[in-house]
């Protein structure tokens, strides 16, 4: 059997919940007769029909508000953003609308908000970015952010059965470069569980998304120098497995984190937070970030090379942490 | 179309707006006591659009009310007692204190979506309650309001446009009370009449007298109906005039008094009074009776708000509950159509475009493209071409990206 890649498991899981549940209804731009504009929804149009693939407006605020209101009379829709930066379009609907209902008054919003995010694609500032944190910072949204095909596609399962708001974070340089043999049963993985992508001794690194597949071909490199770092994916930022993380570092006493997006205010923040807090006395040296620096990303591909972390980064931080 | 009221109908819209008009009395007095948490807006000389437009809905419709329209809440089932709770920030309020104002909903059973502050923002979420209404197969409207000044905002144009492209079945009253705090409408809109503002989506925009309760009604009553009747949103602009500032703390003296004068002999309540005296449809008795009907249930209300429970200090854990729904909510649609309808292979389609007059512009051909219903090929023996109600739409950006 061919294995599935990144974006056709997306377009499984989505397939598979519509022929599950007709409650579940897509909106988006061009996701309809063209099938996305990276095919994330080719062919759904012609089996579900044009009430529940709807092709909209470019029309953010119209896309996520109405997902809203559809969700209020019961349905469970998943609106796309044809890249995830065009998200800050509909803030307001998400942080404001979304976010607060079910706090404010009781009323839970079951949608999806999906999209590709991510750089490496020499695609520029406005259609590479990584705006989870926007999000991550906003109570009342759940955040999602898959590195493999069997996540992406259980992942996205689960964010469809989710009572809540869940953005979910496509990383689009994984679309097609990663694959696997997927299960051919239905099958989902829950939201706010970390996974140990590999074992190690010597150093916990924490990452997701994309970053994931470079903080692995980094470990592979080190344990060329006998150094066996241990890597977790989050794979949902929120709700954030504290848990796992906690229990890697009181195993390995060092800690690295690794992620796409810029570094002030990014993940790797919070996780140092709360690692300082709940398990200071099990670190042996500092924790050390691998981020984009502070900037947005720019689009030739000399410039996005240097802008985006990669394995060789990650595994120098690594050695210098190691022997720290 | 039943565009006459009984006189018993007759006799409730003046209940509501009365009830309306001194249920907010009540609020201004005990803001004056230090007892009202967050911002009053004063719906004084709008009580007509909040009544009469709520009072053209059906059981099973939705509403989504801004903060001047109480009156709408109580046509639509909220309780005095519960306007109050919510307003005092009462232990007991329909948002257990977590919001204030008439920032308060019910999805299960009167249908009413909590407004945010932010202006506009109702009108693609109700867009999405018609559409979503419609897609269960239930025949209902969704109602939401907007002001002069909220008719400026983005998210009023891409919910009015997405809800025309979509025929969705939603009635869009704007209030135009001239003033959008201190602004006012002729600083905000270079239009003499907001309800032009439908016509760039190709939308009827109707306009109405918003102090004349009768003449809102009937205006939102048709507008109700067509859209119930699947032929899309309709704007309706009720030219009113807001007697208050923009909330309690405003004296708003950057008004002309003459301006406030001259609405201030249109009251539609003083107005309503002389109409029902004039038809002859009640008496200074009946009139009596409401009036004292009215100030027994405030007094009820306000009692029960009063005696009601603050909320009291909280950990922080506590705080944070209910912020996510994790199984407290059990997500259920009310279907009025058969699923299998929506399940291939009934659901197929021929998925492409047909674009009847190739978007030349002097051509006279209808400006429909059509959304091909018949099933494709594969499938055709065992779907049957469906017709659906909403087969056409009109043209959109995505007609001119057709490939096929």
């Amino acid at each position: 059997m061919a294995q599935t890649t990144y974006l056709e498991a997306i377009r499984q899981a989505l397939d598979e919940e519509m022929a599950r549940d007709p409650s579940v209804v897509l909106l988006g731009e061009d996701i309809g007769v063209y099938g996305g504009a990276f095919g994330a929804t080719q062919g759904l149009l012609a089996r579900y029909g044009w009430e529940r693939v709807v092709d909209t407006p470019i029309s953010e605020t119209a896309i996520v508000g109405a997902a809203i209101g559809m969700s209020y009379t019961g349905l469970r829709p998943v609106a796309e953003m044809q890249f995830m930066d065009f998200i800050a379009c509909c803030f307001e609907q998400l942080a404001n609308f979304a976010a607060k209902s079910h706090y404010r008054w009781g009323a839970p919003v079951p949608i999806v908000v999906r999209g590709p995010s991510g750089g490496g694609v020499h695609a520029g500032p406005f259609h590479s970015a990584n705006p989870e944190m926007y999000f991550v910072h906003t109570p009342g949204l759940k955040v999602v952010c898959p590195a493999t095909a069997y996540d992406a596609k259980g992942l996205l399962k689960s964010a469809i059965r989710d009572n809540n708001p869940v953005l979910f974070f496509e990383h689009k340089f994984l679309y097609r470069r990663v694959k696997e043999d997927l299960p051919a049963e239905d099958y989902s993985v829950p939201l706010g569980q970390a996974a140990v992508r590999r074992a190690g001794r010597d150093l916990t690194i924490v990452s997701y998304a994309a970053m994931v597949q470079a903080s692995l071909e980094a470990a592979a490199s080190l344990a060329d120098d006998g150094i066996e770092a241990e890597v977790l994916d989050l794979r949902t930022l929120v709700p954030l497995d504290r848990e796992t993380i906690l229990a890697s570092v009181r195993k390995t006493n060092k800690l690295l984190v690794v992620h796409e997006d810029t570094r002030t205010g990014g993940m790797a923040g919070e996780i140092a937070a709360l690692v300082c807090s709940e398990a200071f006395d099990d670190l042996d040296g500092p924790i050390v970030r691998v981020t984009a620096p502070d900037a947005p990303v720019p689009s030739a591909p000399a410039l996005e090379e240097g802008f985006l972390p990669n394995a060789a980064g990650i595994a120098d931080a690594a050695r210098r942490l190691a022997q720290a | 179309m039943q565009l006459t009221l009984t006189r018993e109908q007759q006799l409730e819209l003046y209940y509501f707006m009365r009830l309306n008009r001194a249920l907010e009395e009540r609020l201004d007095r005990l803001a004056r006591q230090g007892k009202i948490v967050g911002g009053l807006y004063s719906s004084l000389g709008q009580e007509a659009i909040s009544v009469g437009s709520a009072y053209a809905l059906e059981p099973g419709d939705w509403i989504a009310p801004m903060v001047r329209n109480i009156g709408s809440l109580l046509v639509r089932g909220y309780s005095a007692r519960e306007i109050f709770t919510q307003n005092m920030g009462r232990a007991n309020s329909p948002t257990n204190a977590r919001d204030n104002a008439s920032h308060l909903g019910d999805l299960s059973v009167r249908h009413v979506v909590s407004p945010i502050s932010m202006l506009g923002d109702l009108i693609p979420v109700m867009t999405g309650v018609a559409m979503g209404a419609r897609f269960l197969g239930q025949k209902r409207v969704a109602m939401t309001w907007i002001g002069d000044g909220g008719s400026s905002t983005g998210a009023f144009h891409e919910g009015l446009n997405f809800a025309a492209v979509q025929r969705a079945p939603l009635v869009l009253v704007l209030e135009n009370n001239q003033w959008a705090y201190s602004t006012p409408v002729a600083r905000q809109v270079p239009l003499r009449d907001l309800a032009d503002r439908a016509r760039a989506y190709g939308v009827p925009g109707a306009i109405v007298d918003g102090n004349d309760v009768l003449a809102v009604y009937r205006a939102a009553k048709q507008a109700v109906d067509q859209a119930r009747a699947g032929h899309g949103p309709v704007l309706i602009e009720a030219k009113t005039m807001r007697m208050r500032g923009h909330a309690q703390h405003d004296p708003a003296e950057y008004v002309p008094k003459k301006m406030m004068e001259y609405w201030k002999a249109r009251d539609p309540i003083a107005r309503y009074e002389r109409a029902l005296t004039v038809g002859k449809l009640w008496s200074a008795a009946d009139k009596k009776q409401i009036d004292a009907r009215i100030e027994r249930e405030l007094d009820e209300a306000v009692e029960f708000a009063e005696s009601s429970p603050l909320p009291g200090a909280k950990e922080a854990g506590e705080i944070e509950s209910g912020v996510y729904c994790e199984g407290c909510h059990e997500i259920a649609p009310e279907w009025q159509r058969a699923k299998e309808e929506l399940l291939p292979p009934k659901s197929a389609v021929a998925a492409r475009w047909v674009v009847n007059d190739f978007g030349a512009f002097e051509e006279h051909a209808p400006r429909d493209i059509v959304m091909q219903t018949a099933a494709p090929k594969a499938a055709a023996k065992r779907a049957p071409a469906r017709r659906t109600a909403h087969a056409k739409v009109t043209k959109s950006s995505k007609a001119r990206k057709a490939r096929g």
